[in-house]
Formats: C-alpha cells, structure tokens, sequence
C-alpha cells in the first residue's frame, strides 16, 4: 500500500473526527469574542446530543433533531446567562457547574434509550467536488452535517471582520465600557454570545449522535467538549485556526488507530494518549510563538448593567 | 387496634413458618456495571434474570450503572440487608467489594462474575465465551476475501486476549492464510471511538470486523462500508443487518436457574463455575443468510464438538507471535494458563500491550 493510499482515507477520518470539535470550538470562540467565558460546552454538548437523538427518533428527521441539538444547546447556554450576565455570577464556577448539570440531565434522560438507534445522515458524496482527486475524497465524501460545518468558519470570520455587528460584539469583549459609553448594550451582545455559542456546541453534540454513530449512549462526547475549550486558545480566537486545530486533533485520533493496525509493538498506551498530549504541546508551542495574540481583554469579567 | 392487627399478623406467620419451608421463595439481586439498555453485557445478564423472575417462587431485583468500587459495596450491601438470598455481581470491579460483604452476612449467598476470589459463601462464576468466539472466527475466515480480520479490542486482559486468540484460531482452522489485526480502543463503551477504530482496521485492509465492546459502533462502520462483521454480547443484527454475520452471545438463564435451585434447595457449594457451550451458557447468534451452506454445516458440526467435550479450541500445538510453542502438541491449555493468558497466537497482528 502506497503513502498516497494510506494518507487520504486518514485524512478524511481527520476531518470526521475533528468535525464534532470543530462546532464547538467555533461556538466556544463566539461565546468568549463577547466576553463571556463559557466552561459548559461539554455539557451542552451532550444534551445537544441527546436533544438530537431523541427528536430525530421521535419526528423520523434528522435534520429536525439537528436543530434541537443546538436549541437544547442554546437553551442549556442561557442557563450560563442567566447567571452570569443576568446576576454577575462567578464565570468559571457556572460553566463548571453547567458541565455536571449537563452530563448529569443528559444521564438521567437518556437512560431509557441507551443502545437504540434513530435515523441520522449518511456520508452523500458531494456533486463534482468529490470527484477532485484526494482532495474530493477527504473533503467531500461525508455527511450534510460536515459541508455544513465548512461554511461556519467563513461566516463567522466575515461577521467579525466586515460587519457593524461583529465588531460591536468583539468590542464588548474587548472594552465593554467603552462599548457601553458608545451606546451599546453590553448584556445583549453578550446574550447573543452565550446563545449563539451554545447553539453551536448543542450542533456539535447533535453531529456525535445523528452522524458520527446513529445512536445514543450515556457519555457519548467522552472529554470531547473540554477539548474544545482547549482548542479556542490554539486558535487564538480566531474562526479559520479552530479548523486547523480541530481537524489536527481529529487526525492525530484517527492516525494512532492506524498506526496500531499496523501491528506496531508502540503500547497502546502510549498511542491512546498522543492526542491529548499533542494537542498540550501544540498549546504551548503556538502560545510561545503568538505571544502578540491575545484573549478578548475583558474576557471572563462581568460588567455591572449601566442604568 | 393496629397493635392487635400486627400481633395476629405475627402469629399467623409464626405458625405458616414452618409450613412454607417446604415451598421456600428466595429473593434474587443482580448489580449491572450499565445501563441494561436493548443490546449488550448488562443487558444479557438481564435476560437472565428475567428468565428466572417469577418462577418456583424465585423473585428477582436488579441495580444498574452501578460503578465498580465503593459505590458497588453499598449497592451490595444494601441488598444483603434487605434478605436477598442469593446476590449476582455481574462485573469483575466487585470482587473485593463483594467479599467484604460476604464477609459480614454468613447466610446469604454471594456470587461474583469474572474475578477469582472465593469465600465459603462466596462462588465467582463466567462462561467460556471464548469457545463461541472460535466459532464466529470460523464463519470470518471463510468469508473473507482479503485475508484480512479486524479485531476492534478493549483492554489488554486475559479474557479479551483469550477471545482473539480464538477468533483467529478458529479463522485459521477454515483459512490457513487469515491474518487479524488488533487495535485496543482502552473503552468498553465508547460508540464513537470503537467506529473510529474500526474504520482504521477497514482502512488497513480487514473486510471482516470483531468486536470486544459493547457499542453497535463496529457494527455500524462495517455496514457503511459494505463489509462484514461478527457481534458480541448479544445478536446486534438489528444495527448492522447486511454487514452482522454472527455474534458471539451469552446465555445465563440456565446458569442462573441452576443456582437459584441450589441456593433453594439448600445443596448450594462455593467453587469457580467456569461453564461451556456444553451446558449452554455461551452460544452463537442465528447466521446472515449470505454466509454459505457449507461453511455452516462446518460450524454445526464444531458446535456440536464442542458441546459434547470431543474438541477443545486451545490444543496444541499452538506457537505465539514469535514462534514459540507454548501450548504443545497434543496438550490442551488448562484453565489457570486460560486464565492468565497474555500473549497472541501466530497470525495475530499488534502488541498486547
């Protein structure tokens, strides 16, 4: 087997694997672009997983219970508002308890349904691009739910970059005073932040159970959400390294299986650790290197409502 | 007045006493390490137990999820208080839980799942899966046209280590030129890793997936690919209908009645039950339609061997990785080497490690 035949299938399990990752750490970069740092995303994460599972089981539509899975996001998302922007709660404590309370609901809920299964997307080879030599095949023979997800980052990157609104929401997490000595309100941005952030994640849990598996299982994002978090500092908050770094982590994932396949005498081990230490050492090395970037000034710091 | 009324309660059961003795009931406990869910581990155990409720005054109750450790000694304890006769714990993190308690309720019977500790009141028990496994590996090998097996594995321990060993000797036995890589996935339920997984071992060349975990998620790559795979546990046909060719299945009811009649009857013993395809604990799902004729005769009439004692999945002679023959001509591997097994027969690709 050639290099080429072994490269191209694990890059396309790189962008599979990395592609749950990838809607919450866009998510998690929204949420903390308005200044609100959101610990929970693994737990809205799961109830977006159980929300979409359930609902596509229920309904028989898939694209419906992907839509739940971001509102029950969404909605687990406003909870974290509700203390943070609504009574200036502590940040870090909330989201932390967001996480348990996430977990724990999803848990609870979905015990009833563990093992069973409910429609999902299948991988639709997408028309003429997938005909693209190796590139057709890692990019564009996957699911709706993956070339959906390409089109976040570009989204994201022009909202922030070229609209009024992008920049009004980073300016409440850089300065919110200034931004609300311009006039803005400050907790709506941040509202919007929060909401959309965990609809987002609640996107990501929903591609775990509709697409990545067909099914449902107590603890299916497995540290997944906490990744996520992770990454947003790899990124720099910036929409279009969250692929880079998602899709490295997904890769590296996929690239210890193979390498095990193999038959390599490498403890597993030591393979089943390499994402996670990976992705420590590339934190570090790109913290090193971009020292000049920096987080959203104000984040994780709560503004008093003006009168 | 409601003194009175217990007093005459007290009474009338004091003289019914003895005469139920004859028709004792006894009340049955199981604690699952999961959910019991539709498929899998806990949810074979589960059909066990259902097959026993109710029945010769045997009633039965169950606690599920319960994780192995302290959380376990509660759970098990909570069940010796309230009189439970006879406790199954049904995985192998409530060994030492479970002999602490057995250390404190003399009278009541306590047996544990996969471990090895006994008490005098406290028997482990498991199956001998890895005779079904020999059979599905046979099915594998001779539906493969690469040669290639993929064995999505859990943790490197004596009884997975033991179930590929006899996948791939069974694979061997019908197709000498079958080889079967391994990746340890470190879960036993993790759906998303465990296809993660498998899409590796199909990306390395296996047109036939095993499996050690409980997730459908092998089952699923295999289908999505258009490839075969064996299940474990229980028939999971119903994720993957084209692809699921066999499973490797646990049947305990017969066990479970067997000694809820002992533990009745008062002839209960302690001792490591370690019971076969011969008193049917361990058993092989309904066969895909598209596995030949041939090749199911063949597996009937292993079965059957099996069943009856006249053939042993582990006789020699058997060379590891390396060539060297551990288990020698002629020999069979007794039930300590069985037990401790730790290394890969010939044919296995990857590291036990």
């Amino acid at each position: 087997m050639s290099w080429w035949d072994m490269l191209v299938p694990l890059l396309a399990a790189a962008v599979q694997s990395g592609t749950p990752i990838l809607y919450a750490t866009l998510g998690e970069i929204f949420t903390e672009r308005s200044g609100v740092l959101n610990l929970g995303v693994e737990g809205m994460m799961i109830v977006g997983a159980f929300a979409a599972f359930l609902t596509a089981k229920w309904t028989g539509s898939p694209v419906l219970g992907f839509l739940a899975g971001g509102c029950f996001g969404a909605a687990l998302g406003a909870v974290h508002g509700l203390v943070c922007i609504g009574f200036n709660g502590n940040q870090v404590v909330s989201g932390l308890a967001l996480t348990i309370l996430g977990i724990g609901l999803a848990d609870y809920m979905g015990t009833p349904f563990i093992g069973q299964s409910a429609p999902g997307f299948d991988p639709v080879p997408f028309p003429v691009l997938s005909d693209i030599p190796g590139a057709g095949v890692v990019l564009f023979h996957h699911d709706l739910l993956v070339y959906f997800s390409y089109g976040i980052p570009v989204v994201m990157w022009f909202f922030f970059r070229y609209t009024r609104w992008g920049l009004r929401l980073r300016s409440v997490g850089e300065y919110p005073h200034a931004a609300a000595a311009a006039g803005l309100n400050v907790s709506r941005f941040r509202w919007a932040g929060v909401l959309v952030g965990g609809f987002l994640s609640g996107l990501g849990g929903a591609y775990l159970s509709l697409a990545y598996t067909h099914l449902w299982t107590s603890g299916l994002t497995a540290g997944r959400g906490w990744i996520a978090v992770a990454l947003v500092i790899f990124a720099f908050w910036h929409p279009g390294r969250a692929v880079v770094g998602a899709y490295f982590f997904g890769g590296v994932m996929a690239f210890q299986f193979r390498l095990q396949a193999t038959g390599t005498h490498i403890p597993s081990s030591l393979l089943l650790m390499l994402p996670y230490a990976l992705t420590i050492l590339v934190l570090v090395f790109s913290s090193w290197r971009g020292r000049d970037q920096r987080a959203p000034a104000q984040l994780g710091v709560n503004v008093e409502p003006s009168e | 007045m409601m003194k009175r009324m217990m007093m005459a309660l007290l009474v009338l059961s004091l003289c019914l006493g003895p005469a139920m003795a004859a028709d004792k009931e006894i009340k049955v406990g199981f604690v699952y390490v999961s959910p019991v869910g539709d498929a899998g581990y806990s949810y074979a155990h589960d059909l066990g137990r259902k097959a026993i409720d109710g029945k010769d005054g045997v009633t039965t109750a169950f606690v599920e999820a319960v994780p192995e450790g302290p959380d376990s000694e509660r759970v098990i304890l909570n069940m010796a208080r309230k009189n439970f006769d006879l406790i199954f714990a049904t995985s192998y993190g409530y060994m030492d839980p479970m002999l602490k308690v057995a250390a404190k309720f003399p009278d009541t019977v306590f047996m544990h799942c996969s471990g090895f500790k006994t008490a005098p009141n406290m028997g482990n028990y498991f199956g001998r899966i890895y005779q079904a496994r020999y059979l599905t590996g046979m099915v594998a090998g001779r539906m493969t046209k690469s040669n290639t097996l993929g064995y999505v594995a859990a943790f490197p321990i004596p009884e997975v280590i033991r179930g590929i060993n006899a996948f791939t000797l069974g694979a061997q036995a019908v197709n000498p030129d079958v080889t079967v890589r391994v990746v340890w996935t470190k879960t036993w339920y993790d759906p998303a890793t465990e296809k993660e997984a498998a899409k590796s071992l199909l990306d390395a060349g296996a047109d036939v997936i095993a499996q050690h975990q409980d997730s459908p998620g092998p089952q699923e790559a295999a289908q999505e690919r258009g490839v075969y795979s064996i299940g474990y546990n229980s028939d999971m046909s119903a994720f993957a209908p084209k692809a699921h060719l066999v499973a490797a299945v646990w049947n305990w009811g017969p066990f479970y009645q067997e000694m809820a009649d002992a533990v009745k009857n008062g002839t209960w013993k302690t001792g490591a039950y370690w019971y076969g395809m011969d008193k049917g604990i361990v058993d092989i799902s309904p066969i895909n339609d598209a596995v030949p004729e041939a090749a199911r005769a063949e597996v009937a009439a292993k079965k059957a061997a099996l069943v009856d004692g006249s053939f042993e999945p582990f006789t020699g002679e058997i060379q590891d990785q390396s060539g060297a023959v551990r288990i020698p001509e002629g020999k069979s591997a007794t039930d300590a080497e069985l037990l401790g097994m730790d290394w890969f027969v010939q044919g296995v690709v990857g590291s036990t490690q």
